[in-house]
């Protein structure tokens, strides 16, 4: 094949342009995803549904997930031991129908225990997801006597098998981060969603709950959902379907 | 009145370094409780992740409480003008101030870390009433102090009915802020209502009363301080009084929650079939605290001195009883997550949790009491906190011997 001087003229502007501007459009791409250094917007929220009509009975690859990502482990002690994330069993007083679901800190809009928290150890990022600041946490307890959830546990003894990721300390309370260093690096899901999927259940689902185009967004908008104690107003990041 | 002369018990008897003794070793053990409990973590206590605040929870708001209403014998003089209970004023405040400490030492001993409570100090979320708390003890113990010194030093004698008023509207903001630790639970079904506020302001009036009477009878005692019957008969009424009170409050928070539909498990829980707390409601609480009291102060009975002091015993034991049905009753019992199913899980979900105090906890307990009451003797041995002489003659002139 010939190609006129025209022809290749053209090509050739063309190729330049394209070299030019890909970069540029790559970096549009780029600025969406945030850098460790950029600070958290509130122009996502994090949250989760939660279908209990797909949660199998019996079983818990959510909570196992959970304990291998984020390094918790069990002494053997169910009274004192942590628990991010549990399986409830849920039997109607009315008509015996049961169901189970999996229950973990719901990342309230309005969280009770950053509220009561007296260091402000307890906080909110601006992307809805609650944390605790281990630094300044003093062990007061008080945000696990206010969270209507019991999402939260207290570490009572030495811990062992830290992930650097998931720093956890004697004396400071924790609970579910919603997988945030899996958030922070672009992973766009947490651990026990990823080991629901696995399991063939997807009875939960991880986004944003504030991107009109998202998955969970798209879900919440079109079919019926709940959020626990929402009589207590705390707009739950967590939302719940089947219950 | 004829002008009050205060002088420092003389404390060189063996008896006074017997009590030291006591009470310092029930110091030492407290802080040995500690350090064992911190040491090893929480796991060696009967705390869990359901029952979060345990038994040294129950002394050291017991001990807080009881420290804002033993200032009420100063305030009556102080800001309401009785002259008859001037001579005690100082007592009061001491035992204000040494109960407050005793208190604050066993919640801050039961951090999960202690060794941060300068993080406590220097980070402050306002919106928090435990924060809100850390100011208001702190600030309780300057202004008492503050007022303590307008009585000792006699430029500032005209000072004292100011520091008095400050420091009667601070303590009825402090109760306020201890019974709101439990009234802005929102989640807990037997908390989650304002009526601790002010039921907290008129127990800490009783339990503090209480310890006064029996401080005062042991010192007056101990130091051969004349202690007529004008002030114990005093004393003794007022104590009665404020026990009705508390008797009135519980009664009016149980009726409101059994108005209440959604609160009648959590009432059947505590009043009825609720074992230990059940008992420690009725028997403890209600019994021991408040009725057995009554009698022993207001019948014939009450003409003794032994059993004036047995029925401010009764009303500490009946008070650590209370704190105990409210802090540890109100939370083994489980939360309203799922209104209408009854939930189980692995984590305790549904159930009432079980929890039995620990030994550590105890010791710790009554560490903080060590600590109040060591406290206050030391310093009534280096400053004159006590009157010379509460005889009637001396504490009201116009008093005919009958």
């Amino acid at each position: 094949m010939s190609i006129n001087r025209r022809q290749f003229l053209g090509l050739g502007g063309a190729a330049v342009a394209a070299t030019a501007l890909a970069p540029g459009l790559r970096l549009i791409e780029l600025a969406q995803a945030r850098s460790p250094e950029e600070a958290v917007t509130s122009l996502h929220r994090w949250g989760l549904l939660i279908d209990s009509s797909k949660c199998a009975d019996g079983c818990t690859s959510c909570v196992s997930a959970c304990a291998d990502e984020n390094g918790i482990q069990s002494h053997n002690r169910p009274a004192t031991d942590a628990q991010w994330i549990r399986k409830v069993t849920l039997k109607d007083k009315q008509t015996g129908h049961v169901q189970t679901l999996p229950l973990m800190c719901q990342h309230c809009e309005h969280p009770p225990c950053v509220d009561v928290c007296p260091t402000g150890a307890s906080f909110k990022r601006a992307d809805g997801i609650v944390l605790v600041d281990k630094h300044i946490c003093i062990g007061c307890r008080y945000c696990m006597m206010a969270c209507p959830y019991k999402a939260r546990s207290f570490v009572h003894e030495v811990t062992t098998g830290q992930k650097s990721h998931a720093p956890r300390g004697k004396g400071t309370v924790e609970a579910c981060t919603l997988c945030v260093h899996k958030v922070d690096r672009g992973d766009g899901s947490t651990a026990c969603a990823d080991a629901c999927r696995k399991e063939g259940h997807q009875a939960i689902l991880f986004g944003d709950l504030k991107d009109p185009a998202s998955e969970i967004s798209k879900r919440l908008a079109s079919q019926p959902s709940t959020q626990l104690r929402a009589d207590l107003k705390l707009n739950t990041g967590v939302r719940y379907q089947g219950i | 009145m004829a002008h009050v002369h205060y002088q420092k018990i003389e404390g060189r008897s063996a008896g006074f370094y017997a009590l030291l003794a006591v009470l310092g070793s029930l110091i030492a053990v407290g802080l040995g409780a500690a350090l064992y409990m911190e040491h090893n973590g929480h796991w060696v206590t009967g705390m869990s992740n359901q029952v979060i605040w345990g038994t040294p929870h129950v002394f050291a708001v017991f001990l807080i409480v009881a420290a804002s209403g033993a200032l009420n014998v100063a305030s009556i003089a102080s800001v309401f003008g009785r002259q008859l209970y001037k001579p005690l004023a100082r007592l009061s405040g001491l035992l204000a101030i040494a109960l407050l400490v005793g208190g604050l030492a066993v919640l801050v001993l039961d951090l999960g870390r202690p060794e941060r409570l300068i993080v406590a100090m220097t980070y402050y979320n306002f919106k928090s009433i435990f924060a809100w708390n850390i100011i208001l003890y702190v600030g309780f113990m300057g202004i008492v102090a503050a007022y303590l010194w307008s009585m000792f030093e006699r430029r500032f004698n005209n000072y004292t009915k100011t520091a008095g008023m400050a420091a009667f509207l601070w303590r009825l903001t402090l109760t306020t802020g201890t019974g709101s630790i439990f009234g802005f639970l929102v989640a807990r079904d037997a908390f989650s209502s304002a009526l601790f506020a002010p039921m907290f302001i008129i127990m800490s009036f009783a339990y503090g009363l209480a310890f006064f009477i029996l401080v005062l009878f042991a010192a007056t005692r101990w130091t051969g301080r004349p202690l007529g019957d004008v002030m114990v008969v005093r004393l003794k009424n007022l104590l009665g009084v404020f026990v009705a009170s508390v008797l009135y409050f519980v009664v009016a928070y149980h009726l409101t929650n059994l108005y209440m539909t959604g609160k009648h498990d959590v009432e059947r829980f505590i009043l009825l079939d609720g074992g230990v707390y059940t008992r420690l409601f009725w028997i403890g609480q209600i019994l021991i605290g408040g009725v057995l009291p009554l009698v022993l102060l207001y019948s014939k009975l009450g003409r003794s001195r032994a059993l004036i002091a047995l029925a401010a015993i009764l009303v500490i034991a009946g008070g650590l009883a209370q704190m105990y049905v409210t802090i540890i009753g109100g939370q083994v019992f489980p939360m309203p997550l799922f209104p209408g199913k009854e939930a189980s899980s692995s984590f305790f979900d549904g159930v009432v949790a079980a929890y039995s105090p620990s030994l550590p906890e105890i010791l710790l307990g009554i560490g903080g009491i060590g600590i109040a009451l060591g406290a206050t003797a030391f310093a009534i041995k280096i400053l004159p906190f006590l009157p010379q002489s509460l005889a009637d003659t001396d504490v009201d002139p116009h008093h005919k011997p009958g």
